[in-house]
């Protein structure tokens, strides 16, 4: 399962990107798509509103099971992936491209020192197939 | 922490080297998936698909006195059943609740199979065992594979793998012959909606007769596309929705409740079950399909004007729908076709409307 470099990632299973501007791009990672198999609805928040790092922004729900996404940074909504409608399988093809979830403008650039680098994330989630 | 010992089926490498992803069910180590379910799905109703279903239990009963045992079990008169035949059927309790389903193939004039859910595999031999009497033996399998080959190829590839046997089957028909060479059980019966087999090999013959039918063309199928697929067919699930607090009536499975053969349909349950049969129902199953996005699963409320009148015993997406649909127990009042209510889906209403059953159904070609 990949796991990009230049990406920072939370123990539930999301990843952001910081992009120049300072806004910041989030998703699930490879690993979360392929444990909740075909991804059928992606509930997300509106642009203009906050999410708080670490608390629940959405839902994600696959023929399986419903699960809830947690935001790995602070901010405000400024884009929601509108694809992510009419294709959400694009969670499942393309976790970190074209199945990105929100973009934020990040409150706190140094809440990403909370997350964990894609070396730590990679180990984390051996561990957890391991148990 | 201890991990009870997970049972394994004859194909359990089989499903290792394709890359199953493994899950304990009913105390097995199964498949619930390949390369997923939606794409599995898919590959039953427009392809041929292939399930290792080794864990439903299979015993056979035979002697003078296998009718009798199986008419004293069943809700079914097994003795109406020709040879050659199969049907389903229900194991009751003796208050009309339902114990297991099961289906019983007939293969001669005295011998029957019986085959039932590995969850209840405890309960059905233990009622089986309490009315055991000279005359019939019953023999559970220890040493069996059964497969399932579902789907629109399926008849396409029986009958090129399989003797002349498997061609002359009828829908819901029977018989001894061979798969790939192998002496097989096969039966034109099966749990997805689609036209299929079902066949029974000795253990050491399942790994080659898997592969047979594979190369042929079939897809392997796991447990979860198996429930999205019964589910579409508005199949029932034991222990979702049927189980020992649930009678056949309300579940809609009256017509597998059989008091024709009178004085002989000495079933357990019978007398309860013949009061609950004149009696007005207090819930009756019922197909719900969204009207929005959102999912609905089991033990979701089903609510009525803001009220809860029912549960989802089953819910899921319907690959083939690409909506949700489920099942739930409604009062009479809210269980016709085109009835509006709404599911409690962690907090948010989702819109359903009540649909004739079932969600899907073949094309028949003869």
């Amino acid at each position: 399962m990949s796991v990009p470099d230049t990406l920072r990632y939370t123990n539930e299973h999301e990843w952001v990107r910081l992009d120049a501007d300072d806004t910041g791009v989030i998703g699930i990672t490879a690993h979360a798509q392929d444990q909740l198999g075909d991804i059928v609805f992606v509930e997300l928040p509106a642009p203009g509103d906050r999410v708080t790092q670490f608390e629940k922004f959405g839902e994600v729900e696959s023929v399986k099971a419903v699960s809830d996404l947690f935001s790995p940074v602070s901010g405000e909504v400024v884009e929601v992936n509108a694809a992510l409608t009419d294709q959400p399988e694009l969670v499942n093809g393309s976790p970190y491209e074209k199945g990105w979830l929100l973009r934020l403008r990040l409150s706190d650039t140094a809440e990403l020192d909370k997350l964990m680098s894609a070396p730590d994330y990679d180990r984390f989630v051996q561990e957890e197939l391991g148990d | 922490m201890t991990t009870p010992t997970l049972r394994r089926t004859p194909l359990h490498g089989e499903h290792l080297s394709l890359r199953g992803r493994m899950t304990p069910f009913a105390g097995w180590d199964m498949p619930i998936q390949y390369s997923g379910i939606v794409e599995e799905h898919r590959a039953v109703r427009t392809g041929a698909g292939l399930f290792d279903v080794s864990h439903m239990l299979r015993a056979d009963v035979r002697g003078p006195a296998a009718a009798a045992v199986l008419r004293r079990a069943l809700t079914y008169n097994v003795g109406a059943l020709p040879i050659g035949g199969a049907h389903y059927a229900l194991l009751c309790e003796p208050d009309g609740g339902i114990r297991d389903d099961a289906f019983v193939y007939r293969l001669a004039a005295e011998e029957y199979l019986f085959i039932g859910n590995a969850s209840n595999a405890d309960a059905d031999l233990e009622r089986l065992r309490t009315l055991a009497r000279p005359g019939a033996e019953l023999r559970p399998h220890a040493d069996s594979a059964m497969f399932a080959l579902q789907g629109p190829r399926a008849l396409e590839i029986g009958r090129r793998l399989g003797s002349p046997e498997i061609a002359a089957l009828p829908l819901r028909g029977c018989a001894r012959g061979t798969v790939a060479g192998y002496a097989a059980f096969l039966a034109r019966t099966g749990y997805t909606g689609e036209d299929g087999y079902e066949i029974v090999v000795a253990a050491e013959h399942a790994v080659p007769v898997w592969r047979a039918l594979l190369s042929a063309g079939a897809s392997p199928i796991g447990l979860g596309a198996r429930d999205t697929l019964r589910l579409e067919a508005a199949l029932p699930l034991y222990g979702n929705d049927i189980d020992r607090t649930t009678n056949p009536y309300e579940a809609g499975l009256g017509w597998v409740v059989d008091f024709d053969d009178g004085d002989a349909a000495d079933f357990i349950g019978r007398d309860a079950l013949l009061a609950l049969k004149n009696a007005p129902f207090a819930r009756t199953l019922v197909c719900l399909r969204a009207e929005e996005r959102g999912v609905m699963r089991h033990g979701h409320p089903v609510l009525h004007n803001g009220q809860a009148v029912g549960i989802v015993t089953s819910g899921t997406f319907s690959p083939t729908l690409e909506v949700s649909i489920g099942m739930a127990y409604v009062p009479p009042a809210q269980s016709e076709p085109g009835a509006r209510l709404e599911v409690d889906v962690r907090g948010k209403r989702l819109p359903v409307r009540v649909v004739p059953r079932p969600f899907y159904r073949r094309e028949r070609t003869g």
